[in-house]
Protein backbone atom coordinates (compact mmCIF):
# COMPACT_ATOMS: atom_id res chain seq x y z
CA UNK A 1 0.00 0.00 0.00
CA UNK A 2 1.53 3.24 -0.92
CA UNK A 3 0.45 5.72 1.39
CA UNK A 4 1.41 8.97 3.31
CA UNK A 5 4.42 11.01 1.91
CA UNK A 6 5.70 8.27 -0.50
CA UNK A 7 2.03 8.75 -2.40
CA UNK A 8 2.75 12.37 -2.21
CA UNK A 9 6.15 12.10 -3.90
CA UNK A 10 4.59 9.75 -6.72
CA UNK A 11 1.98 12.50 -7.31
CA UNK A 12 4.38 15.19 -7.51
CA UNK A 13 6.81 13.40 -9.66
CA UNK A 14 3.66 12.37 -11.94
CA UNK A 15 2.77 15.55 -12.50
CA UNK A 16 6.43 16.85 -12.89
CA UNK A 17 6.98 14.80 -15.81
CA UNK A 18 3.51 15.30 -17.52
CA UNK A 19 4.06 18.85 -17.48
CA UNK A 20 7.85 18.14 -18.67
CA UNK A 21 6.38 16.19 -21.64
CA UNK A 22 4.36 18.99 -22.96
CA UNK A 23 6.97 21.66 -22.68
CA UNK A 24 7.83 22.80 -25.96
CA UNK A 25 5.36 21.28 -28.45
CA UNK A 26 4.21 22.60 -31.76
CA UNK A 27 0.91 23.68 -31.69
CA UNK A 28 -0.03 21.40 -34.94
CA UNK A 29 0.42 18.32 -32.19
CA UNK A 30 -1.79 19.41 -29.26
CA UNK A 31 -4.84 17.95 -30.67
CA UNK A 32 -3.04 14.54 -31.07
CA UNK A 33 -1.49 15.14 -28.19
CA UNK A 34 -4.73 15.43 -26.66
CA UNK A 35 -6.01 12.73 -27.88
CA UNK A 36 -2.95 10.79 -26.88
CA UNK A 37 -3.34 11.53 -23.45
CA UNK A 38 -6.73 10.35 -23.31
CA UNK A 39 -5.50 6.89 -24.51
CA UNK A 40 -3.23 6.64 -21.49
CA UNK A 41 -5.86 7.37 -18.83
CA UNK A 42 -7.76 4.44 -20.77
CA UNK A 43 -5.30 2.51 -17.95
CA UNK A 44 -8.38 3.21 -15.67
CA UNK A 45 -9.56 -0.39 -17.20
CA UNK A 46 -7.12 -2.05 -14.96
CA UNK A 47 -8.71 -0.54 -12.02
CA UNK A 48 -12.44 -1.21 -13.71
CA UNK A 49 -11.33 -4.96 -14.26
CA UNK A 50 -10.23 -5.82 -10.45
CA UNK A 51 -13.18 -3.82 -9.12
CA UNK A 52 -15.53 -5.67 -11.06
CA UNK A 53 -13.49 -8.81 -9.70
CA UNK A 54 -14.27 -8.22 -6.75
CA UNK A 55 -17.75 -7.09 -6.90
CA UNK A 56 -20.70 -8.70 -4.61
CA UNK A 57 -24.46 -8.64 -5.14
CA UNK A 58 -25.83 -7.47 -8.18
CA UNK A 59 -25.59 -3.47 -7.84
CA UNK A 60 -21.65 -3.87 -7.29
CA UNK A 61 -21.14 -6.19 -10.14
CA UNK A 62 -23.48 -4.24 -12.55
CA UNK A 63 -21.66 -0.92 -11.87
CA UNK A 64 -18.69 -2.72 -11.99
CA UNK A 65 -19.61 -4.31 -15.60
CA UNK A 66 -20.48 -1.02 -16.77
CA UNK A 67 -17.53 0.49 -15.79
CA UNK A 68 -15.43 -1.70 -17.42
CA UNK A 69 -17.34 -1.16 -20.69
CA UNK A 70 -16.89 1.93 -20.74
CA UNK A 71 -13.08 1.88 -19.72
CA UNK A 72 -12.37 -0.35 -22.57
CA UNK A 73 -14.35 2.16 -24.83
CA UNK A 74 -11.59 4.70 -23.56
CA UNK A 75 -8.75 2.48 -23.92
CA UNK A 76 -9.57 1.18 -27.47
CA UNK A 77 -11.43 4.56 -28.98
CA UNK A 78 -8.73 6.69 -27.63
CA UNK A 79 -5.97 4.20 -29.60
CA UNK A 80 -8.25 3.96 -32.59
CA UNK A 81 -8.92 7.65 -33.19
CA UNK A 82 -5.28 9.06 -31.77
CA UNK A 83 -2.99 6.22 -34.37
CA UNK A 84 -5.77 7.77 -37.08
CA UNK A 85 -4.90 11.66 -36.24
CA UNK A 86 -0.95 10.83 -36.14
CA UNK A 87 -1.52 8.77 -39.90
CA UNK A 88 -1.30 12.88 -41.01
CA UNK A 89 2.00 13.32 -40.34
CA UNK A 90 3.19 10.49 -42.43
CA UNK A 91 3.88 12.72 -45.88
CA UNK A 92 5.62 15.35 -43.27
CA UNK A 93 7.95 12.49 -42.42
CA UNK A 94 9.47 11.38 -45.96
CA UNK B 1 2.89 -9.78 -2.34
CA UNK B 2 3.62 -13.13 -4.07
CA UNK B 3 4.63 -14.44 -7.67
CA UNK B 4 1.57 -12.92 -9.37
CA UNK B 5 1.71 -9.68 -7.31
CA UNK B 6 5.01 -9.05 -8.41
CA UNK B 7 4.57 -9.88 -12.22
CA UNK B 8 1.38 -7.77 -12.15
CA UNK B 9 3.15 -4.67 -10.34
CA UNK B 10 6.53 -5.58 -12.87
CA UNK B 11 4.03 -5.51 -15.96
CA UNK B 12 2.45 -1.68 -14.43
CA UNK B 13 6.12 -0.38 -14.05
CA UNK B 14 6.23 -1.31 -17.77
CA UNK B 15 3.58 0.09 -18.63
CA UNK B 16 4.23 3.20 -16.45
CA UNK B 17 7.52 3.57 -18.71
CA UNK B 18 5.82 2.78 -22.44
CA UNK B 19 3.42 5.10 -21.23
CA UNK B 20 5.80 8.50 -20.52
CA UNK B 21 8.04 7.15 -23.52
CA UNK B 22 5.33 7.43 -25.52
CA UNK B 23 3.63 10.27 -24.72
CA UNK B 24 7.02 11.77 -24.95
CA UNK B 25 7.68 10.59 -28.60
CA UNK B 26 4.05 12.00 -29.17
CA UNK B 27 5.19 15.64 -28.45
CA UNK B 28 7.72 15.85 -31.93
CA UNK B 29 5.92 15.18 -35.66
CA UNK B 30 8.76 13.15 -36.47
CA UNK B 31 8.51 10.19 -34.02
CA UNK B 32 4.55 11.10 -33.01
CA UNK B 33 3.37 8.03 -34.82
CA UNK B 34 5.80 4.86 -33.25
CA UNK B 35 4.04 7.24 -29.78
CA UNK B 36 1.25 5.85 -29.51
CA UNK B 37 2.55 2.44 -30.53
CA UNK B 38 4.69 2.07 -27.92
CA UNK B 39 1.76 3.82 -25.26
CA UNK B 40 -0.51 0.86 -26.96
CA UNK B 41 2.14 -2.06 -26.16
CA UNK B 42 2.20 -0.23 -22.53
CA UNK B 43 -1.39 -0.81 -22.55
CA UNK B 44 -1.64 -4.05 -23.73
CA UNK B 45 0.97 -5.29 -21.27
CA UNK B 46 -0.86 -3.87 -18.38
CA UNK B 47 -4.91 -5.23 -19.30
CA UNK B 48 -3.45 -9.13 -19.90
CA UNK B 49 -1.25 -8.92 -16.53
CA UNK B 50 -4.73 -7.79 -14.34
CA UNK B 51 -6.49 -11.30 -15.38
CA UNK B 52 -3.64 -12.33 -12.72
CA UNK B 53 -4.06 -9.56 -10.33
CA UNK B 54 -3.77 -11.74 -6.61
CA UNK B 55 -6.41 -8.56 -5.42
CA UNK B 56 -9.34 -10.61 -7.45
CA UNK B 57 -11.56 -12.99 -5.15
CA UNK B 58 -14.20 -13.40 -7.75
CA UNK B 59 -15.07 -16.81 -9.64
CA UNK B 60 -14.96 -17.75 -12.99
CA UNK B 61 -18.40 -15.44 -13.39
CA UNK B 62 -16.54 -12.90 -12.55
CA UNK B 63 -13.88 -12.89 -15.43
CA UNK B 64 -16.29 -14.30 -17.87
CA UNK B 65 -18.34 -10.51 -17.07
CA UNK B 66 -14.52 -9.25 -17.47
CA UNK B 67 -14.17 -10.55 -21.18
CA UNK B 68 -18.02 -10.02 -22.08
CA UNK B 69 -17.80 -6.41 -21.34
CA UNK B 70 -14.58 -5.68 -22.09
CA UNK B 71 -15.21 -7.20 -25.50
CA UNK B 72 -18.39 -4.78 -25.58
CA UNK B 73 -16.65 -2.14 -24.56
CA UNK B 74 -13.69 -2.33 -26.87
CA UNK B 75 -14.98 -3.42 -30.60
CA UNK B 76 -18.22 -0.60 -29.77
CA UNK B 77 -15.07 2.13 -29.69
CA UNK B 78 -12.82 0.00 -32.20
CA UNK B 79 -15.60 0.14 -35.39
CA UNK B 80 -16.81 3.86 -34.13
CA UNK B 81 -13.23 5.14 -33.99
CA UNK B 82 -12.47 3.67 -37.51
CA UNK B 83 -15.75 4.95 -39.17
CA UNK B 84 -15.84 8.39 -38.06
CA UNK B 85 -14.85 11.15 -40.20
CA UNK B 86 -11.63 13.03 -39.58
CA UNK B 87 -13.73 16.30 -39.22
CA UNK B 88 -15.68 14.61 -36.27
CA UNK B 89 -12.26 13.51 -34.30
CA UNK B 90 -12.69 16.15 -31.23
CA UNK B 91 -16.17 14.96 -29.95
CA UNK B 92 -15.30 11.32 -30.28
CA UNK B 93 -11.69 12.36 -28.31
CA UNK B 94 -14.83 14.08 -25.63
CA UNK B 95 -17.16 10.71 -25.85
CA UNK B 96 -14.04 8.44 -25.32
CA UNK B 97 -12.60 10.56 -22.56
CA UNK B 98 -16.04 11.06 -21.21
CA UNK B 99 -16.14 6.50 -21.19
CA UNK B 100 -12.92 6.61 -18.95
CA UNK B 101 -14.42 9.46 -16.39
CA UNK B 102 -17.71 7.37 -16.02
CA UNK B 103 -15.05 4.28 -14.89
CA UNK B 104 -13.39 6.23 -12.34
CA UNK B 105 -16.51 7.14 -10.98
CA UNK B 106 -17.78 3.84 -11.18
CA UNK B 107 -14.62 2.49 -9.34
CA UNK B 108 -15.29 5.06 -6.77
CA UNK B 109 -18.32 4.08 -5.92
CA UNK B 110 -17.84 0.70 -5.97
CA UNK B 111 -15.35 1.36 -3.12
CA UNK B 112 -17.82 3.94 -1.79
CA UNK B 113 -20.44 1.08 -1.63
CA UNK B 114 -18.59 -1.41 0.11
CA UNK B 115 -17.21 0.27 2.76
CA UNK B 116 -16.20 -2.24 5.04
CA UNK B 117 -13.87 -3.93 2.12
CA UNK B 118 -10.76 -1.70 3.19
CA UNK B 119 -9.36 0.39 6.24
CA UNK B 120 -10.65 3.95 5.26
CA UNK B 121 -7.65 6.40 5.96
CA UNK B 122 -8.59 9.94 6.57
CA UNK B 123 -6.85 10.85 3.05
CA UNK B 124 -7.90 7.63 1.11
CA UNK B 125 -12.01 8.65 1.68
CA UNK B 126 -11.27 12.53 0.57
CA UNK B 127 -9.16 10.85 -2.72
CA UNK B 128 -12.12 8.48 -3.45
CA UNK B 129 -15.14 11.09 -2.65
CA UNK B 130 -12.64 13.60 -4.83
CA UNK B 131 -12.30 11.60 -7.55
CA UNK B 132 -15.98 10.03 -7.77
CA UNK B 133 -16.83 14.05 -8.06
CA UNK B 134 -14.76 14.77 -10.78
CA UNK B 135 -14.88 11.37 -12.76
CA UNK B 136 -18.73 12.16 -12.46
CA UNK B 137 -18.62 16.18 -13.40
CA UNK B 138 -15.82 14.93 -16.53
CA UNK B 139 -18.45 11.94 -17.66
CA UNK B 140 -21.55 14.27 -18.35
CA UNK B 141 -19.20 16.88 -19.09
CA UNK B 142 -17.81 15.08 -22.20
CA UNK B 143 -21.14 13.55 -23.43
CA UNK B 144 -22.59 17.27 -23.78
CA UNK B 145 -19.77 18.24 -25.15
CA UNK B 146 -20.12 15.45 -27.40
CA UNK B 147 -23.83 16.04 -28.15
CA UNK B 148 -22.89 19.63 -29.16
CA UNK B 149 -19.99 19.29 -31.60
CA UNK B 150 -22.16 16.05 -33.14
CA UNK B 151 -25.23 18.83 -33.10
CA UNK B 152 -27.21 17.40 -31.33
CA UNK B 153 -27.77 20.22 -28.87
CA UNK B 154 -27.27 23.10 -31.66
CA UNK B 155 -27.67 26.07 -29.26
CA UNK B 156 -25.60 26.62 -26.00
CA UNK B 157 -29.23 27.25 -24.31
CA UNK B 158 -29.63 28.68 -20.48
CA UNK B 159 -31.97 27.54 -18.25
CA UNK B 160 -33.29 30.72 -16.09
CA UNK B 161 -31.12 31.00 -13.35
CA UNK B 162 -28.58 28.86 -14.36
CA UNK B 163 -25.46 31.17 -12.51
CA UNK B 164 -28.26 30.73 -9.45
CA UNK B 165 -28.90 26.54 -9.95
CA UNK B 166 -25.28 26.22 -10.65
CA UNK B 167 -23.71 27.83 -7.88
CA UNK B 168 -26.84 26.21 -5.23
CA UNK B 169 -25.36 23.04 -6.70
CA UNK B 170 -21.80 23.78 -5.76
CA UNK B 171 -22.44 24.01 -2.32
CA UNK B 172 -24.82 21.26 -2.08
CA UNK B 173 -21.53 19.33 -3.71
CA UNK B 174 -19.66 20.46 -0.70
CA UNK B 175 -21.93 19.26 1.87
CA UNK B 176 -22.54 15.89 0.74
CA UNK B 177 -19.37 15.79 0.36
CA UNK B 178 -18.49 16.44 3.42
CA UNK B 179 -21.19 14.47 4.92
CA UNK B 180 -19.71 10.87 3.07
CA UNK B 181 -16.17 11.93 4.31
CA UNK B 182 -18.19 12.28 8.09
CA UNK B 183 -19.92 8.82 7.92
CA UNK B 184 -16.82 7.25 6.49
CA UNK B 185 -19.43 6.52 3.51
CA UNK B 186 -21.78 4.70 5.93
CA UNK B 187 -24.85 5.96 4.15
CA UNK B 188 -25.48 4.33 0.58
CA UNK B 189 -27.87 6.88 -0.12
CA UNK B 190 -25.86 9.86 0.35
CA UNK B 191 -23.37 8.01 -2.06
CA UNK B 192 -25.59 7.70 -4.74
CA UNK B 193 -26.92 11.39 -4.72
CA UNK B 194 -23.90 12.57 -4.33
CA UNK B 195 -23.16 10.70 -7.77
CA UNK B 196 -26.24 12.25 -9.57
CA UNK B 197 -25.31 15.86 -8.10
CA UNK B 198 -21.66 15.54 -10.29
CA UNK B 199 -23.58 14.26 -12.83
CA UNK B 200 -26.14 17.69 -12.78
CA UNK B 201 -22.83 19.55 -12.14
CA UNK B 202 -21.48 18.42 -15.40
CA UNK B 203 -23.90 18.77 -17.25
CA UNK B 204 -24.95 22.67 -16.21
CA UNK B 205 -21.04 23.42 -16.10
CA UNK B 206 -20.88 22.54 -20.51
CA UNK B 207 -24.23 23.74 -21.48
CA UNK B 208 -23.66 27.27 -21.79
CA UNK B 209 -20.60 26.81 -23.48
CA UNK B 210 -20.49 27.71 -27.37
CA UNK B 211 -19.25 25.16 -29.70
CA UNK B 212 -16.13 27.23 -30.93
CA UNK B 213 -14.90 26.94 -27.25
CA UNK B 214 -15.12 23.03 -27.11
CA UNK B 215 -12.13 21.78 -28.03
CA UNK B 216 -10.43 23.40 -24.91
CA UNK B 217 -13.15 22.18 -22.60
CA UNK B 218 -12.69 18.70 -24.01
CA UNK B 219 -8.92 19.30 -23.29
CA UNK B 220 -9.91 20.48 -19.80
CA UNK B 221 -11.90 17.08 -19.35
CA UNK B 222 -9.29 15.01 -20.42
CA UNK B 223 -7.30 16.52 -17.52
CA UNK B 224 -9.59 16.27 -15.30
CA UNK B 225 -10.13 12.02 -16.40
CA UNK B 226 -6.73 11.90 -15.34
CA UNK B 227 -6.98 13.63 -11.86
CA UNK B 228 -10.05 11.22 -11.71
CA UNK B 229 -7.98 8.04 -12.21
CA UNK B 230 -4.65 8.81 -10.23
CA UNK B 231 -7.04 9.84 -7.33
CA UNK B 232 -8.82 6.67 -7.59
CA UNK B 233 -5.54 4.86 -8.30
CA UNK B 234 -4.59 5.59 -4.51
CA UNK B 235 -7.61 4.30 -3.55
CA UNK B 236 -7.42 0.81 -4.40
CA UNK B 237 -3.66 0.31 -4.16
CA UNK B 238 -2.83 0.72 -8.34
CA UNK B 239 0.53 2.32 -8.87
CA UNK B 240 -0.47 2.30 -12.83
CA UNK B 241 -3.37 4.40 -12.15
CA UNK B 242 -1.51 6.56 -10.39
CA UNK B 243 1.40 7.15 -12.78
CA UNK B 244 -0.54 7.28 -15.77
CA UNK B 245 -3.98 9.22 -14.37
CA UNK B 246 -0.88 12.06 -13.03
CA UNK B 247 0.74 12.30 -15.58
CA UNK B 248 -2.17 13.03 -17.79
CA UNK B 249 -4.04 15.31 -15.12
CA UNK B 250 -0.79 17.30 -15.47
CA UNK B 251 -0.56 17.04 -18.88
CA UNK B 252 -3.68 17.75 -20.35
CA UNK B 253 -3.75 21.05 -17.84
CA UNK B 254 -0.65 22.50 -19.27
CA UNK B 255 -2.34 21.88 -23.00
CA UNK B 256 -5.62 23.12 -22.06
CA UNK B 257 -3.83 26.61 -21.19
CA UNK B 258 -1.58 25.98 -24.44
CA UNK B 259 -5.17 25.63 -26.14
CA UNK B 260 -6.81 28.47 -24.89
CA UNK B 261 -3.93 30.87 -24.90
CA UNK B 262 -3.63 29.88 -28.89
CA UNK B 263 -6.93 31.09 -29.45
CA UNK B 264 -6.28 34.05 -27.39
CA UNK B 265 -8.70 33.45 -24.87
CA UNK B 266 -8.13 32.70 -21.20
CA UNK B 267 -9.44 29.53 -19.45
CA UNK B 268 -11.80 31.50 -17.42
CA UNK B 269 -12.95 33.44 -20.21
CA UNK B 270 -14.09 30.16 -22.08
CA UNK B 271 -15.41 28.43 -18.64
CA UNK B 272 -17.41 31.80 -17.72
CA UNK B 273 -18.15 33.83 -20.45
CA UNK B 274 -21.29 31.65 -21.32
CA UNK B 275 -21.51 31.48 -17.42
CA UNK B 276 -21.78 35.19 -16.88
CA UNK B 277 -24.75 35.83 -19.32
CA UNK B 278 -24.74 39.94 -19.04
CA UNK B 279 -21.54 40.85 -18.97
CA UNK B 280 -19.98 42.00 -22.68
CA UNK B 281 -17.20 40.34 -22.47
CA UNK B 282 -18.37 37.24 -24.62
CA UNK B 283 -16.15 36.89 -27.54
CA UNK B 284 -17.52 35.59 -30.47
Amino acid sequence: MITGFVALYIFMLAAFTGYEIIGRVPTILHTPLMSGSNFVHGIVLVGAMVALGNADGFWETLIGFVGTILAAGNAVGGYVVTERMLEMFKSSKD
Amino acid sequence: MGFWGFLVNASYFVAAVLFIYGLKQMGSPRTARNGIKVAGAGMLVATLFTFFHPAIHGNAWHYILMIVAIAIGGSAAWVSGKRVQMTAMPQMVALYNGMGGGAAAAIALIEMYSHEAFSAGFGLIIMAVVGALIGGVSFAGSLIAWAKLEGKLTKSFRIPGQQFATLALAALIVIFGWAIVASDFSAPVLVTLFFFMSLAFGVLLTIPIGGADMPVVISMYNAFTGLAVAFEGYVIDNPAMIIAGMVVGAAGSLLTYLMAKGMNRSLTNVLFAGFGVDDGAQAE
